[in-house]
């Protein structure tokens, strides 16, 4: 039983980062513009967040200051893709690209620093409920964001007029046009918040959970949340499911190996994608709500006349 | 005629200028520094395998001082970009030039067919050539003394070890290791956690946190960040850095570490080059060339086992003690070194199972 517990609450702190990476760029995805720089946008937030954190001692300025980074990141993003009309797919991996060099220039100074480690936050009562006490309730505070960022874009999206707009616009942006909505402005929105999240991906990488701050460490997780959307047909409860499936499966095979399993490694460690790619795709295998989640728009680049 | 006259006279002086010139920047350029290039595979950054083959750089410049001038290029990554860094070198008039990692093997070869006239020392590769020298270090014998101590200062009678690739050099740290934890505590084991990556500090946490949990007490990795070593401060545990010293990540787990140490052999290579009597050689140094020691000890380790110690690593230098000295039996059971034998080199070179005492199976390449 402590194996399991230890395992799951593993797989949720090793899920968060995606969590937040994904859930932002469903967000921007809905609204019809593909950001395929989500790795270099969370690698310039933990270097921006690590930095911020480690100069003022204060790991709220660097949750700040994360965010911000994933703002001007995707900014340079918008400005490309919405104003000046470039191709979305080209941009994306520029920024990406752009991100690895600068987030491994800005982060010279700080590769020998350490940050103290912040103490997991235990819910009064809640944490004291057996199995499930220990494996939800006793986090550090940026898990409990993530959930209410779950919590947050699943209202904004279904339930909530402005989210219906924005998915109108990434259904036809025409059609939103002519009706009147500012599509572009509607577009930048959802583009600067997805870069913030991805920005707070990465300092929940870099300052909460290492914490340490090296070139590079961002370590593929960018693409895996860019994966994660297709794959959970831009629902935002499979993107969830997926995450920590992704957390739960990498964490476990570590488990596995740790306790002598006799499987090689390899096939171990390619686990938590197959796993997660072939659960997703079973629970969304069906074409007619494929086609209905799938922002129609996605890509296209739109120029109101 | 006159003007002719001139003209010989002054093709003459021309040509006496130049042979003078010419003898004089011969003279000039033989007390110029020797240039030494290094191409590193990761940023030089503050504890790590490139951080400690930059040590060994700074070495090199102190010893020789103003008889050479060195240049290294960081964050170079293995295949076609070494390539083209390391002939950008020997094209640039470079004498020296060090190719620090494995992968770095092949495009070291090709350069160095085409300028036969400069001289290359790689890292930790096995194919040589006339102007081409293999080095490499015997780390197994630091972690043969790593593992002594974790085998007195455990409590649970089990170490985690963090890998990165299921390569000889990794498998030879996790046995020498096993070997030298159950050499003082029999009952002793490991466990192992191959991460498949030198470079994901989020996976080598992971990785830490589920040795600790699972009973282990004292962990060591052979990854390249620090993120082990911190792990297990955060936990109240024990560590053992790898590379450089890392305790100042882990003031209190950081028991010690296999250090490594390329300046004195950086030094005796540039020194043979400038005297015209370099060789082909494949260096393969240990504790005995000082290429490989441990940091200082942490204060938690106790006097007994410091002692203990260090008369092991005495006696691995003498050549005396061999952290694979028969009998040495593989985790099924199988005998791989007969009593009174010691592995020899080719068999440690291609070492592909897991001694007694470490658990799982090895992942075969």
């Amino acid at each position: 039983m402590d194996t399991i517990v230890a395992i799951l609450a593993a797989a949720i702190v090793a899920g968060t980062p995606l969590v937040f990476a994904a859930l932002g760029e469903l967000v921007t995805e809905k609204a019809g513009v593909l950001n395929l720089g989500v790795e270099g946008t969370m690698l310039v937030g933990a270097v921006s967040g690590f930095a911020t954190a480690a100069t003022t001692g204060n790991v709220w300025f660097g949750v700040l200051a994360g965010m911000v980074a994933g703002v001007l990141m995707s900014g340079i993003f918008a400005i490309l893709t919405l104003n000046l009309m470039a191709n979305q797919v080209a941009s994306g991996l520029a920024l990406t690209l752009f991100g690895v060099g600068l987030s491994a220039f800005m982060g010279k100074p700080y590769e020998s620093v350490t940050l103290a480690a912040q103490a997991p936050l235990e819910i009064p009562l809640l944490s004291q409920i057996p199995v499930l006490g220990p494996v939800l309730f006793k986090h550090q505070i940026l898990v409990y964001v993530s959930w209410a960022l779950f919590a947050g874009v699943s209202w904004f999206l279904y339930k909530s007029r402005a989210g219906l707009v924005l998915r109108s616009i990434g259904e036809s942006p025409e059609s939103a046009h002519a009706i009147g909505y500012p599509v572009i402005r509607i577009r930048y929105l959802a583009t600067l918040f997805g870069g913030a999240m991805a920005g707070l991906g990465g300092v929940h990488l870099a300052e909460f959970y290492t914490p340490l701050w090296v070139e590079g460490m961002v370590a593929g997780r960018g693409w895996i949340a860019l994966a994660l959307v297709v794959f959970a047909t831009w629902r935002p409860a499979r993107v969830m499911v997926g995450a920590y499936l992704f957390g739960g499966v990498t964490i476990a095979q570590f488990f596995a190996q740790g306790a002598g399993v006799t499987i090689t490694a390899q096939f171990l460690s390619s686990l938590p994608y197959l796993a997660t790619i072939i659960v997703l795709v079973f629970i969304s295998r069906d074409m007619a709500t494929i086609r209905l989640n799938a922002p129609v728009s996605l890509g296209r680049p739109y120029r109101p006349d | 005629m006159r003007t002719d006259k001139r003209i010989t006279r002054r093709i003459t002086g021309l040509a006496v200028g130049t042979a003078l010139g010419l003898a004089l920047s011969g003279a000039a350029y033989s007390q110029e520094p020797v240039k030494v290039g290094f191409v590193y595979v990761s940023p030089i950054g503050d504890a790590g395998w490139t951080y400690q083959h930059d040590q060994g750089r700074k070495e090199l410049e102190k010893a020789l001082g103003a008889k050479v001038t060195t240049k290294a290029v960081e964050n170079v990554p293995e295949g076609a970009d070494a390539e083209r860094v390391i002939r950008e070198f020997a094209a640039g008039g470079y004498k020296v030039v060090f190719t620090t990692s494995f992968g770095y093997m092949n495009p070291t070869i090709k350069v160095a067919e085409k300028f036969p006239s400069t001289v290359f020392m790689h890292a930790t590769g096995y194919k040589s050539a006339k102007n081409v020298g293999v080095v490499n270090a015997r780390f197994y014998e630091g972690r043969y003394l790593t593992g002594v101590i974790a085998g007195k200062m455990t409590k649970s009678n089990s170490a985690g070890y963090v890998a990165a690739f299921p390569i000889p050099e990794v498998v030879q740290g996790i046995n020498a290791f096993a070997q030298g934890m159950r050499s003082v505590n029999p009952k002793a084991e490991v466990k192992v956690i191959w991460v498949n990556s030198w470079f994901d500090p989020g996976r080598e946490r992971e990785a830490a946190n589920t040795l600790l949990s699972q009973g282990a007490d004292i962990i060591t990795h052979h990854t390249d960040s620090t993120a082990v070593v911190q792990a297990a401060e955060e936990k109240g545990k024990y560590a053992f850095g790898y590379h450089s010293d890392m305790s100042k990540y882990g003031p209190k787990a950081h028991l010690t570490a296999t250090t490594h140490h390329w300046g004195g052999y950086y030094t005796k290579a540039v020194q043979d080059v400038m005297a015209g009597k370099w060789k082909t050689t494949n260096v393969w140094g240990g504790i005995k060339e000082g290429m490989i020691k441990l940091a200082p000890l942490n204060p938690a380790v106790p006097k007994d086992v410091a002692d203990l110690v260090a008369a092991k690593e005495k006696d691995i230098a003498a050549g005396k003690l061999h952290p694979f000295q028969g009998p040495v039996k593989d985790n099924e059971g199988k005998e791989r070194v007969a009593a009174g034998k010691t592995m020899g080199d080719e068999e440690l070179s291609k070492m592909d199972f897991y001694v007694e005492g470490v658990q799982g199976k090895l992942p075969k390449k």
